[in-house]
């Protein structure tokens, strides 16, 4: 029986993105493991950047120059969306963790969602708009 | 005339240390019959060596769980017409999180030794129930010999439609700490130090899938909720009194 595709293990993490049959609460879940994997993944980028001022000006001043590129512009746009709905799910998540709001998670999931959607687009007109 | 339609069970089957696969089971059912008494028909007629659990029939038991279409449901109360339509396939599985013991059975062990660990009381007295939103309790003290059986009837759905549990062995699941909530953790520092633990109150990620699949009413994901206030003012309470 230790064949079994049944018994929990951290091995089935996978399981963890596969949204299919679930509620809204799983997306609000999957959203936020994603997010938050881009997030840390963003911090260490932003430790290595930040690292370049060790080389001086120049060396500095090089960076700054390649990350004006659209591909790495549009890499900072996905960043304020990771955090606009990390931290907006966040709070949801600490809300109803302290009672408020419980009946009304899924309302208000898609309250936050669209604030963040509004958010993004907001961003999305500051950054590329020539 | 009766109305009837035929569908395609596909059916989960393991045995031993097999390969799992699906069997598939050509059926015809009435739309209003339940799923349990399809999976009992395919043991009656079809294949005798098909595994699963059943006792009551009308939601009490908590045995007949299972995912029917990726979803949990308890079989006795779910009717055909709910989760299918004529000439559909239906996929029924086993619960997740739970080994599996032989095609549809598994293995509910881990759920009821936890359930025993936090000190569940199937049965209740009306008045010592915590407070739920929008139920107000009687105060009458005639209403405190009012006993009557726990929502929780620990069949497991909401343990298998949790993310947590699919990849935390050691997390105590919604029903568990449901039960925990329906304990009380106050005046008990045991259970206090299990609810507050890593595997705890504090592992649930708020998908609140629990609640979505719960046959019960009971509401896991609102206890969880309840039992982390509770962890809160148990923290400040006993921060005071070692500042005494």
């Amino acid at each position: 029986m230790s064949t079994t595709p049944n018994r929990p293990s951290p091995s089935n993490w996978l399981k963890w993105f596969d949204p299919r049959q679930r509620e809204i609460g799983t997306w609000a879940f999957i959203l936020n493991r994603i997010t938050a994997l881009g997030l840390t993944l963003y911090l260490f980028l932003h430790l290595i950047i930040l690292s370049q001022l060790a080389g001086g000006e120049e060396a500095y001043q090089g960076f700054l120059d390649l990350i004006r590129n659209p591909i790495f512009v549009f890499g900072e746009w996905l960043v304020i969306i990771a955090g606009l709905i990390h931290g907006l799910n966040g709070l949801r998540i600490g809300l109803t963790s302290f009672g408020i709001a419980i009946p009304y998670q899924k309302q208000f999931f898609y309250i936050l969602m669209a604030i963040a959607v509004a958010g993004g687009l907001y961003f999305a007109v500051r950054m590329f708009a020539v | 005339m009766t109305n009837q339609w035929t569908l395609n069970l596909l059916v989960y089957r393991l045995k031993g240390n097999g390969a799992p696969h699906y069997g598939s089971f050509k059926i015809k059912a009435n739309p209003d019959e339940y799923v349990l008494d399809l999976v009992e028909r395919i043991w009656a007629f079809e294949d005798r060596t098909l595994t699963f659990a059943h006792a009551c029939h009308h939601s009490t038991c908590g045995a007949c769980g299972m995912r029917i279409n990726g979803v949990e449901k308890l079989t006795c109360i779910t009717p055909v017409h709910t989760v299918a339509k004529d000439g559909a396939t239906v996929k029924v599985e086993p619960l997740r999180n739970f080994p599996v013991i032989s095609d549809l059975a598994v293995d509910m062990g881990s759920l009821f030794r936890r359930m025993e660990q936090v000190g569940h009381r199937p049965v209740l007295e009306l008045a010592d129930e915590p407070a739920e939103p929008g139920i107000m309790r009687s105060q009458k003290a005639e209403d405190r010999e009012i006993i009557r059986l726990a929502d929780c009837i620990e069949c497991g759905l909401c343990i298998s439609a949790c993310p947590i549990a699919t990849t935390t062995p050691e997390y105590l699941g919604p029903a568990v700490l449901a039960g925990a909530q329906q304990s009380g953790i106050q005046n008990n520092r045991k259970l206090l130090a299990l609810i507050d633990s890593q595997n705890g109150a504090w592992r649930c990620h708020s998908a609140f899938e629990c609640t979505a699949v719960c046959p019960s009413n009971v509401e896991p994901a609102w206890r969880i909720m309840d039992l982390r206030m509770q962890v809160m003012s148990e923290r400040i309470k006993n921060w005071f009194r070692s500042g005494k």
